[in-house]
């Protein structure tokens, strides 16, 4: 009898409470910047692609729901051929962000990617791509990696000596 | 120095590891022992086929003295002999700090570059990193950078990533016999690479894609469409790009054949693959490929595209007269494929496809192989014999894998020294510095100037009847050296270097093989290695063939492509199967137009685009070796199955698929999806020889409680995306009824036999390094090795007796020359030719004359045989015989067909 009492009185307590239910979509609800919503590719500061398709996210995904192909244009800059997130299977779990050496792919504070058809879900990489670097404004993978790229000679790159050649070695 | 160079002593002491007592082979050093045990000790310089060194110092461990002991030395686990009583202790902190600090150092300069090296994911140097549990690096101050090499179409150069472990120049100089590679600069400065930017100028120069632990030397053709090692779906297969049957490694994503890598098999390639077999095999994506079936309604009108089942109903509708068809097969195809074609046409009217004198020599080759008394031998067992004689063939380009272990003869024979100062067979500089410039016995007799010549002890050379002269000779002489009648004429003479190695012999080898054209180089080489099996000597004696299957051809029975125009020509036939074979190259020009044209109807089956199919009245796409499975029997006899990677579809399928098709069956009928067991099986009830196959492969008995063998890697990725755009829907993966492997990541995941083995990889170990844990100890056989079933043995009881020698047929019309048929590497084989990187190193046409030769100052000749006449550039070739004109094989540009054994050349202006 008294445990009915107190059960009464605690539900009793909780209709004066302020409510936590907002009127959404009216209203938004604060969402922090590492929450784990909709995924997109970064580019890095100087505004090319950051994803060099180095295979990692796809690889940590645990369902399987990246698929890309590496391409490299004529300066010997990686990029991917196609990227593909199939978002009808992504558990958005983040881990494609944690493995990211680049800082590309990143999960935003943004979950409203409700649709009729589960084809609209697979994102390709037009989809994906946004303009600016996202959450990690000052990395540029390029320049603290050894490969000489278009606009980056070797040597060039931070805390890099002058290369060493073939023909300044021969005595 | 290559362990498989020596044998096991199986002189076991007991040694301590952590205290704990373990067996291990005193002729082994220490961590090749652990290594073969089962501990897991880093390392960089080592390789169970270059030996020791102790360049890297990675692969400290502790010693102890005694049981008193606790303080310990470290030393190089790989420069140290087991020795009795020996006690280490791998995990001892010191040890383990020391192997973290070698890394650490290596990280100094290590570029910030895995996701974008292609090497990431099966790196050794990630591997071992990990292994030790170097983390981050620490040093503040600038990286060293190199400026890198354009090494060619193969190999790609990023020296920023090297670790001076010394691998590569190992390779390449000791092993492969290759001198533009090499280490430059001192100190902290070292830079391995040429001279100067070129390409890489040895056969052997993809091997450094492997052989480097680091992404310092990758695969240029793989670079152009990149996958990781774990998104490949790959399988066991067998290279087609020459007849030895090297084991191959092929990966596909996305339905592209992205790279050839080595599968190693400790009796054909072990380690190691040729340039033509790694990157040929971009034929596979080539533009050439057929992708629909083709069709014209009259010999003068178009051909168009139609799709597969129309194609096949008009296959039925021309093939409805089962009495004037005949089937011409091919050398390249498979087993599977020819034996369909054989039994639809029936075995009167199966024409082999080879040209009338290669039918005959491989029928000379099969008749030798099978009457004894000498073995045929494995490419292992050449490595290791202690004389050998080539008689007249370039190895190196028809037989590129063979050139490789032939070099090991040095090896081997440098081991032999280094046993006489009981110098383990291991350490690597040691055994070199003993046998200082002594060659092992290796004699080469050819008409051309080889690229092998360096290591052999002398060299021969004539025109091909001198050859066989000479061959014949050797027999003789060996005769009267065993009669003790020796009256070695010139001792100094290379008779008497031949008949002297090959007396004191033990494992003499003989090679031979079809490039020459003749009969009697083939028994030439026979009668020798038959004279030496009577001596007692563990001989083996080697044939050379031309292609992938050539001599499961061979052993088919078929008749000749010119007994097929015959057949044509006198009417007896007006329907024609021509099976994955250009006739162009087979016969001249003119022939084969006139046999396409005579020919009412001709169905071409292939899968590249040739002057054949664009002759035919209907084409059908067939798979390659990447899509689908097959058997091929290489130049032992030796008949391995290559099973696909690509997954199978509709519009492409299998030759034997389509041919069983022929006979009007629905896709359902049971015997259109005959698979290649119950091919196989009426093959062997029909020809005896083929008997071996008859019991369906042991993989296939093979118990598999888990499923099938699967042929993505557990880490294969993007599996609900790579369709995703296709349909939402993951399909089911497709079937694969013909194999105990399936085109999934899940399945068996214990050890399966080794033809079975769709990749290496163990815990900790993601590189190509990881085959040691497949093999029963570093650089011996796989876990059950079964590679292949032998299908010819030398009968027990022979009463075959020498051949004779028949002096050669005089050339009388004295503007006729003697046509040296030169084999190029890139150029000569028909389906590496479709892959860019190859064909963009094959040579332009060229006639080649000795320095004596009356055109030899003429720029250009006009050169003459086949019934066509062209003009083409003179190159003077030191070593040729006077007179001879050496013709390039099968080069494009050059008169297409088989070359003719003379030819005429004459002046520009004249006629
Ligand atoms: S992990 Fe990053 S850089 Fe690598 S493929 Fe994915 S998004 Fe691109
Ligand atoms: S060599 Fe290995 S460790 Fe070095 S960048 Fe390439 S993958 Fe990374
Ligand atoms: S290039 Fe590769 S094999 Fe050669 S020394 Fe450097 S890391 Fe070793
Ligand atoms: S030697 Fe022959 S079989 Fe071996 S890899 Fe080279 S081409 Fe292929
Ligand atoms: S493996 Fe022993 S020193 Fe390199």
């Amino acid at each position: 009898m008294l445990s009915f009492l107190q059960g009464f009185w605690v539900i009793l307590k909780h209709t004066f409470r302020k409510r936590e239910t907002v009127l959404y979509p009216e209203e938004k609800i604060y969402l922090p910047p590492r929450f784990r919503g909709r995924i997109i590719l970064s580019r890095d500061p100087d505004g090319a692609e950051r994803c060099v398709a180095c295979h990692l996210c796809s690889s940590v995904c645990p369902v399987d729901c990246i698929a890309l192909q590496a391409a490299e244009d004529e300066t010997g800059r990686r990029y991917p051929e196609f990227f593909r997130i199939n978002f009808s299977r992504c558990i958005l779990c983040g881990f494609c962000e944690e493995a990211c050496p680049t800082a590309a792919i990143q999960l935003t504070p943004d979950f409203e990617m409700a649709e009729y058809l589960r084809e609209n879900l697979v994102y390709e990489k037009e989809d994906l791509l946004i303009s600016g670097p996202g959450k990690y404004p000052g990395y540029n993978f390029y320049k603290v990696a050894g490969l000489a790229v278009g606009g980056k000679d070797k040597g060039d790159g931070e805390n890099e000596e002058t290369p060493v050649d073939v023909h300044g070695l021969l005595p | 120095m290559p362990m498989d160079m020596t044998e096991p002593t199986n002189d076991w002491v007991t040694i301590h590891i952590e205290g704990k007592p373990f067996r291990a082979d005193k002729s082994q050093n220490l961590l090749h022992a652990c290594l073969a045990l089962g501990f897991d000790i880093p390392h960089f310089c080592w390789h169970p086929a270059l030996g020791s060194m102790g360049a890297c110092r990675l692969c400290a461990v502790k010693r102890f003295r005694d049981d008193q002991d606790t303080q310990g030395e470290i030393i190089m686990s790989c420069m140290t002999p087991v020795s009795e009583g020996l006690s280490i202790s791998i995990h001892d902190p010191e040890a383990a700090e020391f192997r973290a600090a070698v890394i650490g150092w290596l990280m100094i300069n290590h570029p910030h570059d895995c996701p974008v090296c292609d090497e990431g994911g099966e790196c050794h140097l990630q591997d071992m990193t990990v292994m030790t549990g170097h983390a981050a690096r620490e040093y503040r101050f600038k990286k060293r950078t190199h400026r890198n090499q354009d090494l060619g179409p193969f190999i790609n150069h990023e020296m920023n990533r090297c670790i001076q472990c010394y691998r590569c120049v190992r390779f390449y100089r000791n092993i492969a016999g290759g001198r533009d590679l090499n280490v430059f600069g001192a100190h902290d400065h070292l830079y391995f690479g040429r001279h100067e930017n070129g390409t890489l100028e040895n056969p052997f120069s993809g091997n450094l894609v492997e052989i480097c632990p680091t992404g310092t030397f990758t695969d240029k053709t793989q670079k152009a469409h990149n996958t990781r090692s774990w998104d490949l779906q790959t399988a066991p297969s067998v290279c087609v790009h020459c007849g030895l049957g090297c084991n191959t490694l092929p990966g596909e994503r996305y339905g592209l054949l992205r790279r050839m890598r080595n599968r190693f098999n400790s009796d054909i390639n072990g380690y190691f693959l040729c340039d033509r077999g790694r990157f040929g095999y971009e034929f596979v994506n080539s533009l050439r490929r057929i992708r629909t079936p083709l069709f014209r309604t009259g010999k003068e009108s178009p051909q168009v595209s139609t799709d597969m089942n129309q194609a096949l109903s008009s296959a039925v509708g021309i093939l409805s007269n089962k009495d004037r068809v005949i089937g011409i097969g091919s050398p390249r195809a498979s087993l599977e494929a020819n034996t369909a074609l054989r039994s639809l046409v029936g075995k009167d009217r199966f024409h082999a496809g080879f040209s009338e004198t290669e039918n005959r020599l491989m029928t000379l080759i099969v008749q030798i192989m099978s009457d004894g008394p000498v073995k045929t031998g494995t490419l292992k067992e050449a490595a290791m014999a202690d004389a050998v004689l080539v008689l007249g063939e370039d190895v190196t380009v028809t037989a590129p894998r063979l050139a490789l272990a032939l070099r090991q003869t040095v090896f081997s024979h440098a081991v032999r020294c280094a046993e006489r100062v009981h110098l383990p067979a291991w350490d690597d500089v040691g055994v070199r510095e003993v046998a200082q410039d002594d060659k092992g016995h290796l004699f080469i007799a050819t008409s051309q100037p080889t690229d092998l010549d360096d290591a052999a002890r002398s060299c021969f050379r004539g025109t091909p009847d001198e050859i066989v002269a000479f061959g014949f000779d050797v027999h003789a002489r060996l005769n009267k050296a065993r009669k003790n009648q020796e009256d070695l004429a010139e001792p100094d003479g290379m008779y008497h270097s031949v008949v002297t190695a090959f007396q004191n012999a033990r494992r003499p080898v003989v090679i031979a093989g079809l490039s020459s054209g003749s009969e009697a180089m083939i028994k030439a080489a026979a009668n020798i290695a038959r004279n030496l099996a009577e001596q007692g000597k563990d001989v083996r004696l080697i044939f050379c063939v031309p292609e992938c299957n050539s001599m499961g051809l061979a052993l088919l029975n078929g008749k000749s492509l010119e007994s097929a125009i015959d057949a044509v020509n006198r009417n007896l036939a007006d329907t024609v199967i021509v099976l994955e074979n250009d006739l162009f190259r087979r016969t001249t020009s003119q022939n084969a137009e006139f046999f396409l044209q005579k020919a009412r109807r001709v169905i071409v089956l292939d899968h590249l685009q040739t002057r054949t199919t664009a002759m035919a009245d209907l084409v059908l796409p067939v798979s390659t070796f990447s899509e689908g499975n097959g058997t091929l029997v290489n130049n032992e006899g030796r008949a391995q199955t290559y099973y696909g990677v690509i997954a199978p579809d509709n519009s492409l399928m299998e030759s034997f698929r389509v041919l069983n098709r022929f006979n009007g069956s629905g896709p359902d009928d049971p015997s259109t999806s005959r698979n290649r067991d119950a091919v196989l099986q009426d093959l062997a009830e029909d020809l005896p020889v083929f008997a071996p196959l008859a019991e369906p492969h042991a993989p296939l008995a093979f118990p598999v409680p888990s499923g099938k063998v699967p042929r993505q890697s557990f880490g294969y990725s993007g599996r609900t995306a790579m369709n995703a755009h296709v349909s939402v829907h993951e399909p089911r993966p497709p079937e694969d009824p013909d194999s105990l492997l399936a085109f999934s990541m899940e399945g068996f995941d214990g050890s399966a036999p080794s033809d079975l083995v769709t990749r290496f990889q163990a815990p900790g170990w993601n590189s190509v390094q990881a085959v040691f844990k497949h093999q029963t100890e570093p650089g011996g056989p796989l876990l059950e090795e079964s590679s292949g079933r032998c299908l010819l043995f030398p009968a027990e009881e022979n009463d075959a007796s020498y051949f004779d020698h028949h002096d050669p047929c005089e050339i009388s019309e004295t503007e006729l020359r003697p046509v040296i048929p030169l084999h190029h590497l890139f150029g000569s084989d028909e389906l590496s030719m479709a892959a860019p990187a190859v064909a963009s190193l094959a040579p332009a046409p060229y006639v080649a004359l000795s320095p004596s030769d009356p055109l030899a100052d003429c720029d250009t000749v006009f050169l003459s045989f086949n019934d066509e006449t062209i003009k083409v550039p003179v190159k003077v070739v030191k070593d040729l015989p006077p007179r001879a004109a050496g013709i390039p094989a099968s080069v494009p540009g050059m008169i297409p067909g088989p070359l003719p054994g003379q030819c005429r050349l004459s002046r520009e202006g004249q006629p």
